[in-house]
């Protein structure tokens, strides 16, 4: 099997190196892709709270786009906008 | 060998907690009552008489002794249980955890049988039913082994190139409650011997902070458990240093193997435990009449030293392996290995898919043709590993 990610391996699978989890890419496991309409946006920042994997950054009271390393598509954002401005749709892949 | 030693009346039992004594863990977990057996009232004396320095924890479970146990060695501390029949059952969830997180735990077991009929005598039941979860298993024919093997235990368990879990295994009632001579040797030799337990990854490092026991996918997983594989394969090596160490003490042999007039035998019996002093004195009688008969006691059931066996029983005639265990819908554990040992080249080794890693169809093609081609090795494979 391929490694995409290239960790050491320490005894018992230690993990020495405080943070690395982020160097683990989820965005990988992607299915569906959240597509965020950024003009229908109202940056209430539901979104960004009940997203599980922290990944739509929020700064200085307005939404950023995703973060689409770590977004796994689980499409909780697009469930939970009052004003749809998030639809899933699938993952190009081939590109 | 040290000349100062002092003889002692002790069960099998007292014996282990004479050693646990010694030993001096920083940490002990324990369910206090039965299946528990004279390990742990032992040791709790000695505890409650100040004799040792030993954080003595009790427990609800078993369950609960060994996670006791995983984390205070994860802390960094040498910590040591006790168990037997259902309370091994009970633990063998955290078991695995134990050996995956290359915890060098040591812990006896008074070997009995499982349930049902409910029962609380001796047979192997228990240690064989955990026999593959990459734990070292020693057997013990005698208190004086047992005293010793817990000194060897530990500190095999604790060699850099080994750290595993070690159980110490002793035949339940037969060698735990019945009384011997033992030589104790002095508790400042096995001080020496034993040294301190020095982790170099242990969770209260403050300085060099770590996760142990992660959560892996099926890209880190098999490779992770592997390490397990290697560290057994080293340990035969490391059991035999450490045990050619600790006969410069004690004068006694520390192998894989005993072999007991095996040279010109015709009938050999393989065995483990107490069962082989019954043995070994069938054959002397025997011997006597004449009689071509030998034993070979197995001491290294994990991991078992299958080129030893397959020497020790080259020229020999029949052999009769007496487990104290059966097969169920199979041969009885001991049985299944000595038949490996003697088996012909036939048969080959391949482990795939753990944690969930995929095999492809071109993998399994490739099995065929080395099969076919007889491009094989005689040693388990791994198929999908990366190096």
């Amino acid at each position: 099997m391929k490694n995409k990610n290239k960790q050491k391996i320490l005894p018992g699978g230690i993990i020495n190196q405080p943070g690395s989890s982020r160097n683990y890419k989820t965005g990988s496991w992607r299915v569906n892709k959240p597509i965020w309409d950024r003009n229908k946006c109202i940056h209430c920042g539901l979104c960004v709270n009940y997203c599980p994997e922290n990944c739509i950054l929020f700064k200085g009271g307005k939404r950023e786009e995703t973060d689409f390393d770590y977004c796994k598509g689980c499409g909780i954002c697009a469930r939970i906008c009052p004003v749809k401005a998030i639809k899933m749709s699938r993952e190009d892949k081939s590109g | 060998m040290v000349k100062q030693n002092n003889l002692k009346a002790l069960t099998g039992g007292a014996a282990a907690a004479e050693a646990i004594r010694q030993i001096n863990p920083d940490v002990f977990s324990a369910y206090p009552i039965t299946p528990q057996t004279p390990i742990i009232q032992g040791f709790a004396q000695m505890v409650a008489d100040k004799k040792v320095e030993t954080k003595f924890i009790l427990v609800e479970s078993e369950h609960s002794a060994l996670s006791v146990i995983v984390g205070s060695t994860a802390a960094g501390g040498r910590s040591m249980t006790a168990t037997s029949s259902q309370g091994l059952a009970l633990m063998s969830e955290i078991l695995p955890v134990a050996s995956g997180m290359r915890l060098p735990i040591v812990m006896n077991l008074a070997t009995r049988a499982l349930s049902s009929p409910i029962n609380i005598h001796n047979d192997h039941q228990d240690a064989m039913m955990v026999r593959d979860l990459g734990w070292i298993q020693i057997f013990c024919e005698n208190n004086q082994e047992v005293y010793e093997n817990n000194f060897l235990a530990v500190r095999l368990a604790e060699s850099p190139e080994v750290m595993l879990p070690v159980m110490v295994c002793q035949d339940g009632f037969i060698t735990s409650h019945n009384i011997e001579r033992v030589t104790v040797w002095p508790d400042r030799v096995i001080k020496k011997f034993l040294g301190e337990y020095r982790p170099k990854h242990f969770l209260l490092d403050l300085k060099n902070p770590s996760t142990m026991g992660p959560f892996a996918m099926p890209d880190y997983y098999f490779e992770i458990k592997h390490q397990v594989v290697v560290a057994m394969e080293k340990a035969k090596k490391t059991y035999l240093a450490v045990g050619r160490e600790l006969r410069k003490i004690t004068g006694h042999r520390y192998g894989c193997l005993e072999k007991y007039f095996l040279a010109d035998a015709r009938a050999v019996i393989v065995v483990m435990g107490s069962t082989a002093g019954t043995v070994r004195g069938v054959v002397e009688e025997m011997r006597k009449q004449g009689k071509k008969v030998g034993l070979l006691k197995i001491n290294l059931f994990r991991p078992f030293p299958y080129q030893e066996v397959k020497r020790a029983l080259a020229g020999v005639g029949m052999v009769g392996v007496l487990e104290r265990t059966m097969g169920f819908g199979s041969v009885s554990p001991l049985a299944g290995e000595i038949r490996i040992s003697l088996a012909g080249k036939r048969i080959r080794d391949y482990s795939f898919g753990l944690g969930g890693r995929d095999i492809g169809a071109e993998e399994i093609e490739k099995i065929f043709l080395q099969l076919l081609g007889n491009r094989t090795v005689d040693r388990p494979q791994y198929i999908g590993l990366r190096k």
